[in-house]
């Protein structure tokens, strides 16, 4: 309004005359680049169209992109556990055929291929771009493809296509560990976009979505190569011009054993766990195994939704990989906090605890019941762990407190990521003060330092950090980072061969077979800063106590390792998994499934020089604690790693028993 | 006050009473169907990018019909906060919008995604007009130097994004005002002066290092045709190979053989010059100049001085669009992402370009309002 007034008189009239010609000017400017849009395509058009109407008919070479094939994977023993296989499609450029629906009719005829199949032919004829080709049927049996090939001639314009899928030999055993590669969808595209990827993808159609090829995609992957060819006035190519070939991606070789794997399966079945087996000496990861599992080649050709709707459904939840899932840890920890109170000068070998049955915090007529209702009398350090003591790890936890406990516990990597070369790890939790004020808002009570003191209440590991965290026992202190990848192979420079066929059609595929130039790069892992004790001889107390918990006749863990033939010690564990009242006692039999304890066990071999631990968690059992049944499958691991080898034969790891993704009958 | 025009044959027509105009209508419909053929043609003949370029253009209609109803005073009264509002939204663009090849130039407001550097094509000369409007014409030397400090705030924002293509266009739309109000001749030569001299500015400190490369593939596509140069060769060579009557409806082979890159977004020009050739070319140019006189007519019959301002500047920024798209497809001038308008496949731009004719529309039609 203040700029209002300032306008005395408008000139309407000058003003307007002012802007005409203004306007006038600007429509002058507006013919003048009118004229220079015109004079140049005048001249790209009619002086210089013999120049690029012969450019235009000479115009034959086109890039194509060549994807590169994916890196194989291997077990610790050269077992080939992810393959690319060659998946053979008919497809059909309709342009090329005369007459289409008497030649489809006619393949379809030869090769059997369902009505359905055909209509969905024609349903993608309608709206199709020209001299594209089009899928009439994929996954052709190696029969369909012979049959074909012998008949190609009388069919021109439809073909056979090569294609390499992605497959696992041994299917579900080793789903939670390699993961899948499954089609690129939208989000993954826009991923590697943003970092600056997608050019390298170009002809790539799967990638890694879970496990080990999810984690190590960059180095499976490879580098995209190029082809340069000529191709006819149809769009047909002639002739390969230049190759520059694609790198392909390097391959893996881990640390598992995919013997120990098939055992680890066979220990857990019909039930609900997992299991994990390191070699304390390097951090690799011998075995894996979640149960129950899923085939991951389902994933590879797109699940179907039915598929997929029974393994998410499933009330045993196959997806979740348990052996990186938190579970209570039970009696399973009660050797590090023994570590943590002789450390902290609590305890001393000698020190004995009462054990009447039932522990009582001075003051509280709550009563704290060992799993023995008699107790075990007076109980020293080795005892305590032989039998496996509540009471004497109440008043333990009692006597250092949370804080104490919680931080030693987090050296060993408990509530913290092991750093394994896997995504789908959870950190489970490590409780403590400052952790329970910032989820829950609340004190810290004493009574759930007792729980702790028997790895219950909060505290959650999972039997990955379990078995990491009894590596670092048995290493006396050094942190070996867990791992599965061992080694990378790559191709070094194969050199080229230039005289590719004249006549082909497809893209060429590169032969990887030049044993001579690859090159094998041994991973070698930093180990994380060593936990170092005040006193070295306390590693040593603990781990004799446990060397006799496996070893004296009567001791929690004797049984399970009863006449076996390598030199073992161990530690057992039973965690409620619901609260039981005061004056109530557990029976298994009685209590619904879902609440039944769970069974753990930890176990390591030799004794002197371990090259072996073993974690063992498993769920709801129907009767006994971890010694009855998680600890046959730590043995049965632990025998298969120490001589009792079932050898796969060749033709086994070639062609597994299980559900045959190709559907042929 | 009524102006000596407002008597015209036309007040009671009914395309009148529905605030349209039939000739700058029958323009955008011609040049809108001419794309549905010839992204049909570009697009591997796929028939369901047609029906999806066909019902963009339906909504860009709707919305120019939406906005034409709305009469030009509202625009006057509601430019600064226009304004205001989409610098926000500029800044907020840069803060936290969406990346997307690259650059940031969405913005989620709850319901939908925006692109707020879109939206300012139309509120930088509604602004600039009313700014100058508010003074007599010609405009003196302090309006000019306001006025070009607020073309310059959306302009450098939005080059920020990065996007040189929009922040141009509405660089020269603010600048198409101030032109139109009559600058003074003396002023202009200096300012095209200190422009020159601000390229090497430009050059080295503000441009990337992709835009480097576009401008030097420009000057010689040829140093690498499989590469950065591919493209512009390409589209000569498809323009070049029409001739004069062009290869013929869905017979281009450059295209169809896929040679052409973005055959049906920027670059469709180039396949709809090989298959439709010289004469083809003649009359697109014959469109596209007959939608500029009748809004240049419209400028110079419309009622005040911000309405003449805002229907000029409109007008010719439509024709920079066409003019910096068929420059950069045929070679004269380097590629920057500015589409062939209504013509090329997608409907961002669409919207912005119909609405923007939906106020030329509101100009020519609504008649008595108050000064």
């Amino acid at each position: 309004m203040t700029l209002r007034k300032r306008v005395v008189i408008r000139n309407q009239t000058a003003e307007a005359n002012l802007f005409a010609r203004r306007t006038f000017i600007a429509f002058l400017g507006v013919l003048v680049l009118i004229i220079i849009l015109f004079s140049n395509i005048y001249d790209l058009e009619i002086n210089a169209y013999d120049k690029y109407q012969t450019r235009s008919n000479s115009n034959r070479i086109k890039l194509l992109p060549v994807a590169p094939n994916r890196g194989l994977i291997y077990d610790r023993n050269g077992v080939l556990l992810a393959e690319n296989k060659s998946v053979y499609s008919i497809e059909v450029i309709p342009e090329q055929v005369k007459d289409i629906k008497g030649s489809i009719l006619k393949v379809s005829e030869l090769l059997d291929i369902s009505e359905e199949k055909q209509q969905k032919f024609f349903k993608a004829l309608k709206s199709k771009r020209r001299f594209k080709p089009i899928e009439l049927k994929s996954r052709l049996s190696d029969q369909q493809v012979a049959l074909f090939s012998v008949n190609q001639h009388k069919f021109p314009g439809i073909f056979i296509d090569a294609r390499l899928k992605r497959y696992y030999p041994f299917g579900e055993l080793t789903t939670h560990t390699l993961g899948y590669v499954a089609r690129i969808n939208r989000r993954d595209a826009i991923k590697l976009e943003d970092k600056g990827n997608s050019e390298n993808y170009t002809a790539t159609r799967n990638m890694g979505k879970l496990g080990l090829e999810r984690y190590y995609e960059n180095i499976l992957h490879g580098t995209i190569g190029h082809q340069e060819v000529e191709i006819n006035t149809q769009g047909r190519i002639i002739r390969t011009l230049d190759f520059s070939p694609p790198t392909p991606g390097k391959d893996l070789t881990l640390t598992l054993d995919i013997e120990l794997q098939m055992i680890a399966k066979r220990a857990l079945s019909g039930k609900r766990g997992a299991v994990v087996a390191i070699d304390p000496r390097d951090g690799g990861v011998l075995a894996m195994y979640s149960n129950p599992s899923y085939d991951g080649n389902l994933f590879v050709h797109g699940i179907s939704s039915k598929n997929y709707k029974k393994i998410l459904n499933s009330k045993d939840l196959p997806l979740i990989n348990r052996a990186v899932m938190g579970y209570p840890p039970a009696s399973t920890i009660k050797p590090l906090l023994a570590l943590t109170g002789l450390e902290e000068n609590i305890i001393t070998p000698d020190t004995r605890i009462m054990d009447p049955g039932f522990y009582q915090l001075p003051g509280i007529k709550n009563k704290r019941r060992d799993w023995k209702p008699q107790g075990h009398g007076w109980v020293n350090l080795n005892y305590s762990l032989e039998q496996s003591c509540n009471v004497y790890y109440y008043d333990l936890a009692y006597k250092l407190g949370i804080t104490r406990i919680s931080r030693m516990m987090e050296k060993f990597g408990f509530g913290d990521y092991t750093g394994i070369d896997i995504h789908e790890e959870n950190h489970a939790i490590m409780p403590s003060v400052e952790w329970k004020r910032n989820r829950y808002n609340q004190p810290w009570y004493t009574g759930e330092t007792l729980s702790i003191g028997i790895g219950q209440s909060f505290w959650t590991v999972t039997p990955l950090q379990l078995s990491q965290a009894i590596s670092i026992l048995v290493n006396k202190g050094q942190i070996k980072i867990p791992h599965f990848l061992k080694a990378t192979t790559e191709v070094v420079t194969p050199p080229f061969n230039d005289n590719l066929s004249e006549e082909t059609n497809d893209i060429v595929q590169i032969n990887n077979n030049l044993s001579e130039y690859t090159k094998v790069s041994q991973i070698i892992y930093e180990d994380k800063p060593p936990i170092i004790l005040k006193q070295h001889k306390n590693w040593d107390l603990v781990l004799d106590a446990l060397h006799n918990t496996a070893q004296k006749l009567g001791a929690t863990a004797y049984t399970a390792f009863k006449g076996s033939h390598y030199d073992v010690a161990g530690k057992t564990g039973s965690a409620q998994t619901a609260n039981i009242k005061q004056n109530e006692t557990y029976d298994a039999k009685k209590t619904i499934e879902s609440k039944r304890d769970n069974a753990m066990f930890i176990a390591f071999a030799p004794y002197e020089n371990p090259e072996i631990v073993v974690a063992v968690a498993i769920e709801n059992v129907a009767e006994g604690g971890g010694g009855r049944n998680a600890g046959p499958v730590a043995r049965q691991i632990m025998d298969q790693y120490f001589g009792k080898r079932v050898i796969i034969s060749e033709d086994q790891s070639k062609h597994p028993h299980h559900t045959n993704i190709y559907g042929k009958k | 006050m009524r102006s000596s025009g407002q008597d015209q044959q036309k007040i009671h027509s009914i395309w009148h009473r529905l605030h349209i105009d039939l000739p700058l209508l029958a323009g955008l419909l011609c040049l809108i169907t001419l794309g549905l053929f010839v992204i049909y043609s570009a697009g591997g003949q796929e028939i369901n990018i047609v029906f999806k370029h066909a019902s963009r253009a339906g909504f860009a209609l709707i919305v120019m019909l939406v906005v034409a109803q709305i009469p030009p005073l509202t625009y006057r009264k509601w430019a600064v906060p226009l304004f205001v509002i989409g610098l926000v939204l500029l800044i907020s663009v840069l803060l936290f919008g969406h990346v997307g090849k690259g650059a940031k130039r969405w913005i989620n407001i709850g319901i939908t995604n925006i692109q707020p550097s879109e939206i300012m094509k139309l509120i930088v000369p509604i602004m600039i007009a009313w700014y100058v409007s508010e003074y007599n014409l010609p405009a003196k030397l302090n309006t000019i130097i306001i006025a070009f400090i607020l073309v310059l705030i959306p302009t450098l924002l939005i080059a920020k994004q990065p996007d040189l293509g929009t922040s141009l266009l509405i660089a020269s739309s603010g600048i198409f005002v101030i032109f139109l109000a009559g600058a003074s001749w003396k002023l202009i030569i200096s300012c095209a002066g200190l422009a020159s001299a601000f390229v090497p500015v430009l050059w080295f400190f503000l441009m990337k290092d992709y835009q480097k490369q576009r401008v030097l593939t420009f000057l010689n596509p040829e140093q690498d045709p499989l590469g950065s140069g591919y493209q512009i060769i390409q589209s000569q060579i498809a323009i070049g190979s029409g001739g004069l009557n062009g290869k013929g409806w869905l017979q281009g082979t450059q295209s169809q053989l896929e040679f052409l890159p973005e055959r049906h977004t920027d670059f469709i020009f180039a396949v709809f010059s090989e298959e439709f050739g010289l004469i083809g070319v003649s009359l697109l140019l014959l469109v596209y100049l007959f939608i500029v006189m009748r809004g240049l007519w419209i400028a110079v019959n419309a009622q005040d001085a911000f309405t003449k301002l805002l229907a000029g500047s409109l007008t010719l920024t439509f024709f920079i669009y066409v003019f910096v798209n068929i420059g950069m497809v045929s070679g004269i001038l380097p590629v920057v992402g500015v589409p062939l308008p209504l013509v090329s496949y997608g409907g961002t731009s669409m919207v912005t370009l119909m609405a923007g004719f939906g106020i030329l529309m509101a100009i020519s039609t609504h008649r008595r309002f108050h000064v």
